[in-house]
């Protein structure tokens, strides 16, 4: 198998244009003692038949959410993709081409990434979006460096609400050493303004905020931007693209930078990627903005088109002065971003939003009808995510719900391990009422008949 | 005309699919979060309809050049054919439908793959360690020397300084640099390679490591890597391959016995997955064991009986640098091509590229300057030297071949070669696609011959002529809003 297209006499033809006596001859610059002189220990070619075929295998094992009901979240969630969506993102025009380098025969990619920054921009109310980052983990890293490049200061305040993947890549960017994280606790599941307020010891860079927070409480994005603000420090927020159809925009509580993961638009999930980061900022801060970004111009004939534009803040032309060493933005899937909020507008975000709020709702309050399941946070308004808390291990309920085609939600015992009976449970607008119900029916049954066990030890992993 | 944006085709109440209605009981957004957490008004996004939402995409993709129309021969990017196959296997519900959090006994199929395709390239590279979750090349790099400050700091050994040669990718420098190491450069010699004088004497106990991209940017291979390894093991500092330009070496040479201790690979370049308008990349980092203990977390492991487990508990990880394990649709695409071709087959990968490249440096060696005289190897770089005499740049050529439907070279780097045109045809181009290209180039050399208007007015057939850069970034219309505060038309 090859996608080699060459006969053996246009192989002769082109060794003679080159003059070379035969093809080893044109890698001799390589020295003997590194070339092969075998082959790979490597299985040989396989048809495409059979490729297909093996790979149906590998997806056959996995439990999927088009078999199982997905009440997973943390940041990826099971939301509803169109068709038109998957037609459009998989043109070989769209998936094929590259880096906009020659504007002239790449308008299609610019003016999507011109109208994907306009409603990134219109969605977290800012004034400047770039064309997207690798994911929503490491544009919060970028975040900070952008924060901590402004302020200089290098202290970053991380709440503890944030996604605890995210919390460790912005650990892991930080050790690089542009800036320092420091945890900022919660107080009733919250991240706390007043805890914001008690740090005067050290000059802040910025208070990075989850809207709304990984346990999916909405947070108050005013008081934590003031609060922050009144430090002297940068207020980010990272924010949910799909809340933020009926939330206050993060721009408009005063955020200084919003930043958020675009799987939930149209992006699928994947196990985990492909995944698009945004990030949008006050165009007082756009010499320093990470990544690419496009902009309207016009040509020779005065006609509109778009090129990439400060290209001066990038790595390929400032080299060691970049402001990151970002090389590219994720253009297919802000792509998918695009259309699905071209496809959905503002009313269909809306409702998408809104459908996911009561439905998360009406699977909160039927579940805490269940004697000994509790809601985790009590008091505090949620979005489309809530934690209840179970009368036995979450792990050993989500392993008995997996029985009646249910991937029940996340054991927070994953993060934090005492927390063996809390379980993270995401609804998005796909689940329906019957999902809903089988839910909650296998919840009471597992109450009744497992709950008196007491929660395993469950082993740590975050 | 310019294809209207999605904001200048909504009208008011248009809208595309809509959702079932709501079958539990409604409550109201107002009673369920606090009045002054809700949007004051819906946000103002496009209202189309979904036949207008797909013309307009439709209408948009058909002003983009991309590999499955025409050569695309950006050097150093390796925009080769992407296989149909890939796309199929990567949509299959029981991969794009995964949930990252699911227990791992409801993944392991997924598990799988990336263990498969982690054993194959471990193969290609000769080296035993790996991560598969960085999202691309560059995020490769920042792995890979946070990993070298962690592995240099856990011998006590404060270094401060990574060498990085002047014809590097710009993203070498760029790592370095966010990483807090100072950068050295190190000058390329007459012959293209590392000048290997100026190597030694930037060679020293403040090198933590040293990143070659090999063969070079020029195209060239970089004879003297056993040495090369040799003087920075000789130091206590660690030898970097970026491996862009690993097309050029699949199945030829093995970068773990030239003495490379970490090294990354380009999924979407070498393994054909698609470059998507400008990302999803895809990255692999391939480590020596004493390297091992450093990568991101968590690590894919495989025990008796074919369980496959992430491990977390690692200490002297560097930490996570990805939300999940990478860009996992990206790692089946890679496998699914590596799966169908076959060992034999990825070995014929860089001897076919090779050949067309030094096919097409012959055919055009007379009329532009090659940087260097030679085979190269999967790439080649021309100077416009003589064409710049005539009054036409690098710039102009690129803009005229995209008169002929083809697209660009890389121009303008590497920076070391003046008027660069960077050519990197791939093996997935026939003879007669590249006689068509040197055909091209050649007739635009005799254009100047003539006079540089020609060059200088091209692009004459694209769907826009030659844009204004410097109005774009004096301007800084980035969004439509921006559009409508400027009062409409830029």
């Amino acid at each position: 198998m090859s996608f080699v297209g060459r006969s053996d006499a246009e192989r002769r033809a082109m060794l003679a244009r080159i003059g070379a006596p035969n093809i080893e001859s044109l890698w001799e610059s390589i020295p003997k003692e590194f070339r092969l002189s075998e082959a790979l220990p490597l299985p040989g070619p396989l048809a495409e038949y059979e490729v297909a075929r093996r790979f149906e295998q590998w997806a056959e094992r996995n439990a999927d959410a088009n078999r199982y009901a997905c009440f997973l979240g943390g940041g990826i969630y099971d939301h509803f993709i169109p068709a038109a969506l998957r037609s459009i993102t998989s043109r070989s025009e769209f998936a094929t081409s590259y880096t906009p380098y020659q504007p002239e025969v790449s308008q299609g990619t610019l003016q999507v990434m011109f109208e994907y920054q306009s409603m990134i921009r219109e969605l977290t109310g800012m004034e400047v979006a770039n064309a997207s980052m690798y994911d929503g983990a490491t544009a919060a890293a970028e975040a900070a460096h952008l924060a901590a490049g402004a302020t200089g200061r290098k202290r970053v305040l991380v709440s503890n609400g944030l996604h605890p993947h995210f919390r460790e890549v912005l650990k892991t960017y930080a050790s690089a050493g542009g800036f320092e994280v420091a945890d900022l606790a919660l107080a009733g599941g919250r991240a706390s303004a007043a805890a914001i307020a008690r740090q005067t010891g050290e000059a802040i860079a910025a208070v990075i905020w989850s809207q709304p927070n990984f346990e999916g409480i909405v947070e108050d994005g005013k008081l934590l931007s003031d609060a922050a603000h009144a430090v002297g420090a940068y207020s980010i927020a990272v924010a949910d693209p799909v809340a933020l159809a009926i939330l206050t925009p993060p721009g408009e509580d005063g955020a200084d930078i919003v930043v958020g993961e675009g799987q939930p638009l149209g992006v699928p999930m994947s196990y985990g990627g492909p995944l698009v980061g945004f990030f949008a900022i006050r165009k007082a801060d756009v010499r320093r903005l990470p990544g690419r970004l496009a902009g309207a111009t016009v040509d020779l004939d005065g006609k509109r088109g778009y090129v990439l534009t400060l290209q001066t803040r990038e790595q390929h032309i400032r080299r060691e002065r970049a402001t990151s060493n970002i090389c590219t933005n994720q253009g297919l899937m802000a792509l998918a971003n695009t259309v699905q909020m071209a496809l959905l507008g503002a009313q269909g975000m809306r409702d998408v939003a809104v459908q996911c709020l009561e439905r998360a709702h009406y699977l909160a309050a039927r579940l805490t009808e269940i004697p000994g399941i509790s809601l985790a946070n009590a008091d505090a308004p949620f979005f489309r995510e809530f934690v209840v808390r179970l009368p036995g291990s979450a792990e050993a309920f989500a392993r008995a719900a997996l029985e009646r085609r249910i991937l029940a939600g996340i054991p927070l015992a994953r993060f934090d391990r005492t927390r063996g009976n809390d379980l993270l449970i995401a609804v998005t607008e796909k689940r329906n009422r019957e999902e809903l119900d089988r839910y909650v029916e296998t919840a009471a049954q597992w109450t009744r008949t497992a709950a008196a066990k007491p929660a395993a030890e469950a082993a740590c992993r975050s | 005309m310019p294809e209207l944006t999605l904001k200048e085709l909504s009208v008011p109440g248009h809208r595309g699919p809509r959702l079932t209605p709501l079958d539990v009981p409604a409550q109201g957004a107002e009673r369920l979060i606090p009045a002054d957490r809700l949007r004051r008004a819906v946000p103002a996004l496009a209202e189309v309809s979904e036949p207008v939402a797909v013309r307009h995409f439709v209408n948009l993709s058909t002003l983009n050049h991309h590999i499955d129309k025409a050569i695309y021969p950006l050097g150093s990017c390796t925009m080769k054919y992407n296989p149909k196959l890939n796309d199929e296997v990567a949509r299959a519900p029981g991969f794009a439908m995964l949930h990252p959090l699911q227990p791992e006994e409801t993944s392991q199929g997924a598990m799988a793959v990336v263990w498969e395709l982690q054993e194959w390239l471990k193969a290609v590279m000769g080296m035993p360690a790996i991560t598969t979750q960085p999202a691309a090349g560059a995020q490769c790099e920042l792995t890979a020397i946070l990993m070298a400050r962690a592995y240099h700091r856990d011998r006590g050994d404060a270094r401060e300084e990574v060498i990085v040669p002047d014809s590097a990718h710009g993203t070498n420098p760029s790592t370095v640099h966010q990483v807090g190491y100072r950068v050295v450069t190190v000058p390329s010699g007459p012959d293209g390679r590392v000048d290997m004088g100026a190597l030694k004497n930037a060679i020293s106990k403040k090198t933590a490591a040293m990143m070659l991209t090999n063969p070079n940017t020029l195209g060239i291979f970089e004879t003297h890597v056993g040495e090369i390894a040799t003087w920075i093991h000789g130091a206590g500092a660690l030898l970097y391959l970026d491996g862009a330009n690993l097309n050029a070496m699949v199945g030829l040479a093995s970068p773990g016995a030239m003495g490379f201790d970490f090294a990354h690979i380009n999924l979407h370049k070498t393994f054909s997955t698609p470059h998507g308008g400008g990302g999803p990349g895809g990255g692999a980092l391939c480590a020596r064991p004493e390297l091992e203990p450093y990568l991101p977390l968590p690590v894919l492991e495989k025990s008796d009986g074919d369980r496959y487990r992430w491990n977390y508990d690692r200490p002297r990880s560097i930490g996570r640098v990805h939300s999940y394990y990478g860009n996992f649709g990206i790692l089946v695409r890679a496998l699914c091509y590596m799966r169908t071709l076959g060992g034999t087959g990825i070995a014929e990968v860089s001897r076919e590229a090779i050949l067309n490249a030094n096919y097409l440096k012959a055919q055009l060696s007379e009329a532009y300057a090659p940087s260097h005289p030679g085979y190269c190897m999967h790439e080649f770089v021309l100077s416009a030297s003589r064409q710049k005499a005539r009054g036409v740049r690098a710039l102009d050529i690129a803009k005229r071949l995209l008169d002929f439907g083809m697209h660009a070279p890389t121009t303008y780097f590497p920076l070391i070669v003046d008027e660069a045109l960077m050519i990197e045809p791939t093996e997935t181009e026939t003879k007669a696609s590249l006689d068509a290209f040197a055909e091209a180039l050649l007739k635009i050399d005799r254009e100047t011959i003539e006079g540089p208007d020609r060059a200088k007015a091209a692009p004459t057939k694209t769907p826009v002529r030659r844009l204004d850069e410097a109005r774009a970034a004096r301007r800084l219309e980035l969004s439509w809003q921006d559009t409508e505060a400027d009062g409409g038309a830029p």
